[in-house]
């Protein structure tokens, strides 16, 4: 059984693509009952957003997984083939596709890293999966755990905490100079696509008055409504900074609109309460010589800018501890996957029901030392006996369900049974020897197929193209 | 017992303000947790030399230089770990608790020499003591806060967003702290000059004389007062409160040395 991921991203391929390949949430439904219907598919998990579509699936042979799962994309959209989507497509299997879900989830594949859509996205996903029974054992596991990954990233990195647009850089810095944001008032001096923008995350972030005042009134009166707030003619709006806590000027005049003379009055006016000026225009519609002026802080497109691109580089910094977080808990997962193995469990049952006997017969004979060799010898038999019996049918059932969908479910039942939990599982050195040298599986001798696999083999991109 | 939980004291503010001062300039937060641990363990045994101390010295009834600052030092960390219970404003120990430190060590420079004491009075100059105290302790928060202010203004204005860009709080709420610390300061070292003035009476039978720490008190009352009126009225707020709250509590200082230069002497 192997865990595989099949798909691309805003990384690997165009939005032409992308958008082809997308599942509306109206036909999720659909296609995930379609994904399960090929052979050899036994769970499965669609994540389709405007980054990226993938699709999650355990399947019972990788080699033909891959492709089932290729064609499966393939048939999303009528003007795809399985040629045209391969250079665009990434493959990943064992620990490598549990590490990419990981990571996908808290958010360090994305366009913008850091950023809290996708959690939802996977979230989503995962919900669709679960009510039409897509998602079994395996990917159940595999995704509660990335939602939990995802979890601890946000909150012990603060790959999230920083502002990642010019938009928000500008609320970013108002918070610096104002504690509360619902006392203040903001005034839009012109009605640019990024003021409005930053004035809507300002109202998000609590500010409730809002002045607009646009040359054309009427413009400015649709404004006003639309953020709740109030317009004023647009000549007044010098007489207007000093009511202002924070101004956004983003208009298309090509001098100054707001020169120092004009802030000092209004920080006279003010009695010295600080002021937030933001400059969204080009060319700059506020007088640099405003800069100097005690308690008014003045920021231009370029500051901004300048905040967005430090703010970038922090969240990548903070990334690097992501990953690690990521590869540590790809392990732990790992182990987990490890012990779902049937040989390993079945290995590690009759050491457990060995190490038993052995301990209850010891006890037993130590007691009955008059016991001539042969009587000796019966006891032992006898103990052996029934712990075989006892454990015969598990053992049975166990190698016979190995292939069957089921199989996982009844070994982690086993384990749980006979308390095998905290016994490490041990590998027969013949498969740990095909785990390290994974080009043996291209030798078609089968050593990494299902019976004798390891579910958390690594597999290459490369090694995985070759095969499809 | 109380000079083995002062020193103790002191070596934890001392780690304590280290590891804030490192906080600093580390990304990284989980500092601010160890840091605060250390200062509320020196808090603790803060308090029990306090207490050990009043125990010692109650038959003598005086107030000694030692005391009025370690008393100083202890109010500061009470104030802060107060602020970071509510606001879990961290960097203000990065501030304070080095104030603290170096208020306890001056402490210290006194603590051996009884000559150094004020001279014995009356229960009053207690009183005195404790209210010119507490009102210093407002002031000092004030200062706090105005330096703090200075550096995230001169930060956003520079466009230097660095770590300490990001530690600071907001420019206003630190100007409220700034008003807050003088508006409780203020009446404080208002009444602990009526109380002086009071013990002046009793021990010399005049309230006052003049005296230079006497001046610069009042000198430093009437910069406060001016400082409170200004802000409310003309608009004296953020960096201009700012910068008088600085100059404010280096006028303080310069009378608290004067009290103890003169102490030989007269009382204050």
């Amino acid at each position: 059984m192997h865990v595989i991921v099949v798909g691309l991203s805003h990384k690997t391929a165009p939005v032409e693509i992308r958008e082809k390949l997308a599942v509306p949430e109206s036909r999720l439904r659909e296609a995930l009952s379609r994904l399960c219907t090929y052979p050899g598919v036994r769970e499965g998990l669609l994540l389709s957003t405007c980054n990226r579509v993938e699709v999650y699936a355990v399947v019972e042979d990788l080699e033909s997984g891959y492709g089932r799962v290729q064609e499966f994309l393939a048939d999303t959209h009528l003007s795809l083939s399985s040629e045209h989507l391969t250079p665009h497509l990434y493959w990943h299997a064992g620990d490598r596709a549990i590490s990419h879900l990981f990571r996908v989830a808290s958010s360090l594949d994305s366009m913008i890293v850091g950023e809290s859509q996708i959690l939802g996205q996977i979230k989503d996903a995962f919900e669709v999966a679960l009510t039409h029974k897509a998602s079994g054992l395996l990917l159940n596991k595999i995704v509660k755990k990335a939602i939990s990954v995802a979890k601890r990233v946000r909150t012990e990195t603060k790959i999230a905490e920083t502002a990642v647009s010019i938009s928000y850089a500008a609320v970013e810095l108002a918070k610096k100079i104002f504690s509360n944001l619902t006392e203040k008032t903001v005034l839009l001096i012109g009605a640019g696509e990024m003021a409005k923008l930053a004035a809507r995350h300002l109202i998000a972030n609590g500010v409730h008055q809002v002045r607009i005042t646009t040359r054309n009134f009427q413009h400015g009166l649709e404004l006003a409504q639309k953020f709740n707030g109030t317009a004023v003619p647009f000549e007044e709006y010098k007489t207007e900074l000093a009511g202002a806590d924070i101004v956004l000027v983003s208009t298309g005049a090509s001098h100054y609109l707001v020169t120092a003379d004009d802030v000092q009055r209004a920080m006279r006016q003010r009695m010295n309460r600080p002021m937030f000026l933001i400059d969204i225009s080009v060319p700059r519609n506020i007088d640099p010589a405003v800069r100097p002026i005690d308690d008014a802080f003045l920021f231009d497109i370029d500051d901004l800018h300048m905040r967005v691109e430090q703010n970038r580089e922090d969240r990548l910094r903070e990334a690097t501890k992501a990953e690690q977080m990521v590869v540590e808990e790809v392990a732990v997962l790992g182990q987990w996957l490890q012990s779902l193995e049937v040989t390993p469990t079945i290995v590690a049952l009759r050491g457990r029901t060995e190490d038993i006997k052995r301990r209850e017969v010891d006890k037993v004979l130590a007691r009955l030392a008059h016991l001539s060799p042969e009587d000796r010898a019966a006891v032992e038999a006898l103990a052996s006996a029934i712990v075989n019996k006892m454990v015969h049918g598990t053992m049975v059932t166990l190698k016979a369900e190995a292939t069957s969908s089921s199989g996982a479910a009844y070994v982690d039942a086993a384990r749980r049974f006979f308390s095998l939990e905290d016994t490490p599982a041990p590998y027969p050195p013949a498969q740990t020897g095909a785990q390290d040298m994974p080009q043996e599986s291209n030798d078609g001798n089968g050593a990494n197929r299902f019976s004798g696999a390891s579910l958390v083999q690594h597999t290459t991109k490369e090694q995985s193209r070759r095969v499809s | 017992m109380s000079s083995v939980f002062f020193m103790l004291t002191m070596g934890l503010y001392f780690v304590s303000t280290v590891c804030y001062l490192a906080y600093l300039l580390r990304r990284a937060e989980t500092l601010s947790k160890v840091s605060l641990g250390i200062t509320a363990a020196g808090f603790a045994t803060h308090t029990v030399a306090l207490v050990a101390r009043m125990a010692d010295s109650s038959q003598a009834q005086l107030p000694t230089f030692h005391e009025a600052l370690s008393f100083f030092s202890w109010m500061l960390i009470l104030v802060f770990l107060a602020v970071e219970f509510r606001r879990q404003l961290h960097v203000l120990g990065s501030f304070i608790v080095p104030l603290a430190l170096v208020s306890l060590v001056t402490a210290a420079a006194f603590r051996s020499d009884g000559a150094s004491s004020l001279q014995p009075v009356f229960k009053t100059l207690w009183v005195h003591v404790t209210l010119s105290m507490l009102g210093t302790v407002g002031f000092a928060v004030a200062f706090v806060a105005g330096v703090m202010y200075l550096i995230q203004d001169g930060l956003l204005k520079s466009k230097r967003f660095n770590v300490l860009y990001a530690k600071l709080p907001a420019l206003d709420y630190l100007d409220h702290l700034n008003q807050q610390s003088i508006v409780m300061g203020f009446p404080l070292l208002t009444l602990g000059i009526i109380s002086g003035a009071f013990s002046a009476e009793i021990v010399r039978g005049t309230y006052v004389n003049w005296n230079p720490e006497q001046t610069w008190a009042m000198v430093t009352w009437g910069f406060y007062f001016a400082v409170l009126v200004g802000r409310l009225t003309i608009g004296w707020r953020a960096k201009r409160a700012a910068y008088l709250t600085i100059i404010g509590f280096a006028g303080v200082i310069l009378t608290l040395i004067g009290v103890v230069l003169k102490s030989h002497g007269s009382v204050s």
